[in-house]
């Protein structure tokens, strides 16, 4: 066997014994070495490379607080409210508890939102991490689901018609909708059934899907290795004798002391909101919330948490008039694929499309097309990978066309979330039109304006 | 700024013109301040007297006033004026059927109403603090009373012996180039406390809903900034640190 012939462990004092034990048994140095000091970093990492770490942190954060908080959470709808009032201020420390979680939930979409902002900046998305960005949008849809499911469970007003919005979306969908909505709720109302699932769901289900992504991310991560700023690959220069990247630096310790610095930047923040702002003026905790969930009293104003806002904005922008302009759109997106591509098989298959598409557009219910806008929206970050034809990655070389884009999809993605809080009226319907369009346009129209403009050369190694 | 800046920033301005500001009630500060134990007290006092009746705070027990100040001894004899023990939680007594027939609705468990009743335009204090003084006389309403925050409001004005009853008056004053109509709450009949001491009353009564609703609040901050100081001090532990491993990256 294989095991003996491993060398003994030296360097860990009085730990040599059992690490050798062990690691002729288990390939413990070999993980030790492949993802932690052998790992080799690009040593340019900016300020944009601590959320990956940070994320992390966060979800062993929402873990540890979970476990905590189901041992007196009650998911029972007569009890549930109750509850959350009972660890906030029965159970010792139970406040804390509770705040880090909600706090926590919010934490956890901004740090995942500025570290795929940093893959949409330096190309962390291109060739050859496609499944690296895959897999993390995978993660980023499975936290939704999270978050939409935990939101549930303090069974506030917000809670409440919040789920019994975003279930009766499901509602829309031709033929099956209604008996799909149902088959989620567990009944004709979200009712006891359903806070019992979606806390099995928030608790068990997705946790283990989460945990379980989140090591294929890292995997297929160190695999190809870290993109950074400059969006040139490191194991391109190699030592010739050490075969390293000369670029690389080992993850430990050059990049666990970087990240424990970030992550104390990060509490430092985290605790002043926690400690001293936990609502964040309603927005980590929304008022209404407060009022315990009732099946009979519609809010007047039912607003999403804020990290579902911008897509809650698409969904309502979606409105009978807006089905021109979204056919307009198509059909000039339509026309610029027929231009530009040669295959004459191609060239009908769009045409089809798009007829197919004009044709549900105005024989199916704007609301349905609003919950397919809300799905595009998410989905169509997969394909980023391939929407992008520069020939360079990071935006540090990229034309200023592609700069713009981005920036307009920021402001984009702020103003729709931004509207997505308020009330409706009809100014705001017509913003979040406006930059509805301007959103889809920044994926739509990648293939086009990212070839076009003048690139700066990349360097050979990173520049540093 | 080059002009592609210009351009988004114009961009981000654009929005601001769909936010004109919608029309909301002024709500005044409430001039409350959670380490006064003597205005907690008192309002602890005005709570169980005049609100416990209709309403129940179902998540707070009675000997948790210990943390104002209070012994159990004190709690028990001034505070506790049902069946309920010391240990219980300050609950009420009146069916849900009644209630909804002489107000509506039943009233709400106001345990946690500073922190529901918050919103953009003012904590959950500033509006209970404007709301139990803006009730007026309105003889359309069942009650007899309205309120100009909480527009038909289902609740009497409860208080309206001490603050007296106020009416809602139409004035025209001069406006920005031409007069318009204001609405405005003129006391008519004096009650038993002067108007200075009824708003007194009503801080210290929105101090107690304020503490009732987040009992751990001064903890909270207090603990915080033990946390803030102990991350200060391992900022600098790992600023240092990483300062020494990385000063051998070239």
């Amino acid at each position: 066997m294989a095991a003996t012939e491993k060398q003994p462990i030296a360097g860990a004092g009085p730990l040599n014994g059992i690490l050798t034990w062990i690691d002729q048994r288990f390939p413990l140095m070999q993980l030790w070495r492949e993802h932690l000091a052998e790992y080799y970093a690009p040593k340019n990492f900016n300020f944009w490379y601590y959320f990956g770490s940070l994320a992390l942190l966060v979800l062993v954060l929402q873990i540890v607080t979970g476990i905590f908080l189901a041992m007196h959470y009650k998911p029972d709808a007569a009890q549930a409210f109750a509850s959350v009032e009972y660890i906030m201020r029965e159970v010792p420390g139970g406040w804390l508890i509770r705040y880090m979680h909600s706090t926590g939930a919010s934490a956890f979409f901004i740090v995942v939102y500025l570290h795929m902002f940093s893959g949409l900046m330096y190309g962390s998305h291109r060739r050859p991490r496609e499944l690296v960005w895959i897999v993390g949008m995978v993660i980023y849809l499975s936290l939704m689901a999270e978050a939409f499911f935990g939101y549930l469970l303090p069974w506030g007003q917000m809670s409440y018609w919040g789920a019994q919005v975003i279930v009766n979306l499901f509602d829309a969908i031709p033929l099956i909708g209604p008996d799909l909505a149902l088959w989620i709720r567990g009944d004709y109302v979200v009712s006891d059934a359903t806070l019992n699932r979606f806390f099995s769901f928030h608790v068990i289900a997705i946790p283990l899907v989460l945990l379980g992504l989140v090591a294929v991310h890292i995997m297929a991560l160190h695999e190809v290795g870290s993109n950074n700023p400059d969006g040139v690959e490191i194991k391109k220069v190699r030592d010739p004798k050490t075969g390293r990247p000369v670029d690389g630096i080992p993850f430990h310790p050059y990049y666990t002391v970087k990240d424990t610095l970030g992550a104390v930047v990060f509490l430092i923040v985290f605790s002043v909101i926690m400690f001293f702002m936990p609502e964040l003026g309603g927005y980590f905790l929304e008022y209404n919330n407060f009022i315990p969930a009732d099946p009979l009293k519609t809010p007047s104003h039912i607003a999403p948490v804020w990290y579902f806002t911008p897509y809650y904005s698409i969904l309502r922008a979606t409105t009978e008039d807006f089905m021109w302009v979204l056919a307009v759109a198509v059909i000039a997106l339509a026309a610029l694929i027929v231009l530009s591509v040669r295959r004459a098989r191609v060239k009908a298959g769009v045409a089809a499309g798009t007829a197919v598409l004009l044709f549900g557009f105005f024989n199916f219910d704007p609301k349905v097309w609003g919950v397919v806008l809300m799905g595009v929206a998410v989905l169509i970050f997969f394909f980023l990978p391939w929407l992008d034809r520069s020939p360079v990655k990071s935006i540090r070389y990229k034309g200023s066309l592609y700069k713009a884009a981005l920036a307009i999809f920021v402001v984009a993605f702020v103003v729709l979330g931004y509207f997505g809080t308020q009330p409706v009226t009809t100014g705001a319907t017509i913003m979040a039109q406006i930059f509805t369009l301007l959103y889809f346009a920044f994926f739509a129209l990648m293939p086009w304006y990212s070839k076009m403009g003048k690139t700066k050369p990349e360097p050979e190694r990173v520049t540093w | 700024m080059n002009l592609a800046g210009k351009m988004l920033f114009a961009l981000l301005l654009v929005p601001l013109v769909a936010l004109a500001a919608t029309e909301e009630i002024k709500l005044d500060r409430a001039p409350i301040d959670g380490q006064d134990l003597i205005s907690l007290q008192r309002g602890a006092w005005a709570f169980v007297n005049y609100c416990l009746n209709c309403h129940s705070a179902n998540y707070m027990r009675y000997n948790r006033l210990n943390e104002l100040g209070l012994t159990e001894q004190q709690i028990r004899d001034n505070l506790v004026f049902t069946e309920s023990k010391v240990g219980d939680l300050m609950k009420n007594a009146m069916d849900p059927k009644d209630s909804r027939e002489w107000f509506g609705a039943p009233p709400p468990d106001l345990t946690v109403i500073a922190r529901a009743r918050a919103s953009h335009a003012g904590s959950g204090a500033d509006w209970l603090y404007t709301f139990l003084r803006s009730f007026y006389r309105d003889p359309s309403r069942p009650t007899g009373w309205n309120n100009t925050v909480f527009p038909n409001v289902g609740m009497p004005h409860v208080l309206y012996q001490l603050q007296g009853e106020q009416v809602l008056k139409t004035e025209r004053v001069q406006g920005p180039g031409y007069p318009i109509e204001v609405q405005k709450l003129a006391l008519e009949k004096p009650g038993t406390m002067a108007p200075i001491g009824y708003d007194r009353l009503v801080a210290d009564l929105v101090n107690y809903l304020n503490y009732m609703a987040e009992p751990a609040a001064g903890d909270r901050k207090q603990i915080g900034i033990y946390v803030l100081w102990f991350l200060g001090v391992m900022f600098v532990l790992a600023y240092l640190l990483k300062k020494e491993y990385w000063k051998d990256v070239h």
